[in-house]
């Protein structure tokens, strides 16, 4: 177990490399030069030149890369190019609200995909059974920025029961009660993809598991029905559900760019789509490597519980 | 993704037993068929993607105006001869919703076609020839998957310009690392079935080996990936669009239609600018959904 690690962390290394590599030559495709935005249209063409050589933007492409690889190393994620903030700070304010909205979202998705997939797989092939899956449809179907607007329109706008965006009330204090509020919305719009793969998911498990020997052996010897599909069934075909909760994480962040766009979302998303607009590379370049690490980080989580719940799945 | 899983998933779905290609190929399509029209919700979705594939054939017949024209009122409520009003500068929005209809499945279809055909050799010879070229094959799949997929998308877009061409680009670009994951997996535990070793032993040439034992073979999980790839590609368009990303206006497009309707005043007094473009894309990416559904389990050979 301890080898597989360090070999997947291993392997890591140069697919990372070629993750930064892909992201330069991205953001290199960009039309214009930074140095337009630096350079005083009245300065001579001579020192524009000089200020372009001391900026080392006349190295070859790759040079360029190896030093801003350089710099990548020592932690500096460098300098927003609209705010002229450090993008590592940047970025830090907006992790938290992306986390806990993301992390609000899986609880959700889990609380509702978990008793829906085990009903529908006790009750196969009857209309309950039908009805989840029709809506474990939808529920994929849907696109995200329509059933936000949707939400709005019914609970913001006419019963006007919850705040249409924002992490709290404007000059509110913020308390915990009014984020919470804040969040019902976003939270529902980001679940709702996920828990309708997971009722499928949670389903397929279970019926699986209902099929195997262990169950009858159970019945047979007397156990109850309740503790037959509760304990017995329920804990094996769970296992499985919890861990690929991690390969939703690539979901969730890019669910999070249109959610937190509708809902004034203080996070990353919002920061993407706004570095995105003012042609930030040098954030857009630090907020696809985040994410990348993060998605590579949780593959491996992934994997890990996945070998460490199931004993007969070997890794290595 | 892990490998791993991947593996398992798809020697569950590709277990073609030897006695299905010695039927007549007519007949595996009649068993798959048969199969598929006792799925009602995946009969429905393919006669509402054949409607929608027919109002994108005969648009012009269909649109009551030019869907590019201010023809009335702006923002005029649905009328008789406005059937779903009219939008912001007064273009017919029926007009529009047609044309955007062209718009997504070209996006979905064209998409699909690249990276399906792109993936699939690219899993093929991978898997085929093993070693090195497998192992790097396999690890700049892993670089690509490792990317969220609508942000390394809004980048390069935001980079390269929106246009139809580029969301077509991009959105292929990014999607042929999984079927070429799908069709390795299908191909490595197809190289050890009987009738492909047989194959090398008669001494058959590798072309021919791939093409007609092994290919046949992995062509269900890819045609039930492909099918539910178009659903996500209109998806993913809508999104882009939405964003501002994607299909630039005057163009139309369902998600650009509905970005408009993020102001209170419209999401709340004009429905109809974008109600109208919001149930196209469900109604349309769930029919794609059913076809895909049904056919995984019509083309199951363990069912």
């Amino acid at each position: 177990m301890v080898t597989y690690i360090a070999r997947r962390l291993l392997i890591f290394i140069p697919v990372l490399l070629g993750i930064t590599i892909i992201n330069f030559i991205i953001v290199n495709m960009a039309p214009g030069n930074p140095v337009d935005m630096y350079i005083d249209p009245n300065m001579s063409p001579e020192i524009a030149e000089a200020k372009k050589e001391a900026l080392g933007l006349n190295d070859p492409l790759f040079v360029q890369y190896i030093k801003w690889l350089g710099t990548l190393l020592t932690g500096d994620l460098g300098y927003s190019m609209s705010s002229y903030a450090p993008v590592a700070r940047l970025v830090g304010e907006r992790i938290m609200p992306t986390v806990t909205l993301g992390l609000a979202a899986l609880v959700l998705a889990l609380l509702i995909a978990v008793p829906l997939g085990i009903i529908s797989a006790l009750k196969q092939n009857t209309k309950i059974d039908y009805l989840v899956t029709g809506l474990s449809f939808i529920g994929t179907s849907i696109p995200n920025f329509f059933l936000g607007l949707a939400l709005i329109y019914i609970f913001a706008v006419n019963l006007g029961i919850l705040p249409t965006g924002g992490m709290q009330k404007l000059g509110g204090d913020g308390g915990f009660g009014d984020r919470i509020l804040h969040m019902i919305l976003p939270a529902i719009v980001l679940a709702t993809g996920i828990a309708g793969r997971k009722v499928r998911y949670v389903r397929a498990s279970m019926l699986e598991v209902l099929k195997q020997d262990y169950l009858r052996t159970a019945r047979s010897k007397g156990v109850h029905e309740f503790w037959v599909t509760n304990k017995h069934a329920l804990r094996n075909a769970l296992l499985p559900v919890i861990t690929v909760v991690g390969l939703e994480i690539p979901i969730l962040l890019g669910g999070a760019i249109i959610t937190e766009q509708i809902f004034q979302w203080p996070g990353i998303g919002q920061l993407t789509l706004q570095s995105m607009m003012s042609r930030d590379y040098p954030t857009i370049m630090a907020l696809n490597l985040i994410a990348a690490i993060a998605v590579l980080g949780a593959n491996l989580l992934t994997d890990i519980l996945y070998s460490a719940a199931d004993p007969r799945i070997k890794v290595g | 993704m892990s490998s791993t899983k991947l593996q398992a998933l798809s020697s569950a779905n590709v277990q073609t037993p030897a006695n299905v290609q010695i039927e007549h190929s007519e007949s595996r399509f009649r068993q798959v068929s048969r199969r598929f029209s006792k799925n009602k919700m995946a009969v429905a979705g393919l006669i509402f993607c054949i409607l929608l594939f027919a109002v994108g054939l005969f648009a012009p017949l269909l649109q009551p105006y030019p869907p590019d024209q201010v023809t009335g009122d702006f923002s005029a409520p649905p009328s008789s001869a406005h059937w779903l009003g009219t939008d912001q500068i007064g273009r017919d929005v029926l007009s529009r919703l047609i044309s955007a209809a062209q718009v997504s499945l070209l996006v979905g279809f064209a998409t699909v076609a690249i990276y399906v055909a792109f993936g699939t050799v690219v899993g093929l010879l991978s898997a085929y020839y093993g070693g090195w070229i497998d192992t790097l094959v396999m690890r700049i799949t892993d670089m690509f998957m490792a990317f969220p997929f609508m942000m390394v998308i809004l980048v390069v877009v935001s980079v390269v310009g929106p246009s139809l061409f580029t969301i077509i680009a991009v959105l292929a670009l990014f999607s042929w690392p999984s079927i070429a994951r799908l069709v390795r997996g299908s191909v490595l535990s197809l190289k050890q079935a009987d009738h492909v070793r047989a194959a090398v032993s008669l001494g058959l040439k590798t072309p021919r080996i791939i093409r007609q034992h092994i290919f046949p073979g992995a062509l269900a999980p890819i045609i039930v990936n492909a099918t539910f790839g178009v659903a996500s590609a209109i998806l993913t368009e809508s999104g882009l669009s939405f964003l501002g990303m994607g299909v630039q206006p005057p163009t139309a497009s369902w998600g650009n239609m509905l970005s408009e309707a993020q102001s209170i005043s419209v999401l709340s007094g004009q429905p109809w600018l974008w109600l109208p473009a919001g149930m196209a894309i469900l109604l349309t990416v769930l029919a794609i959904n059913f076809v895909g559904d049904g056919l995984r389990d019509a083309l199951d050979p363990k069912q």
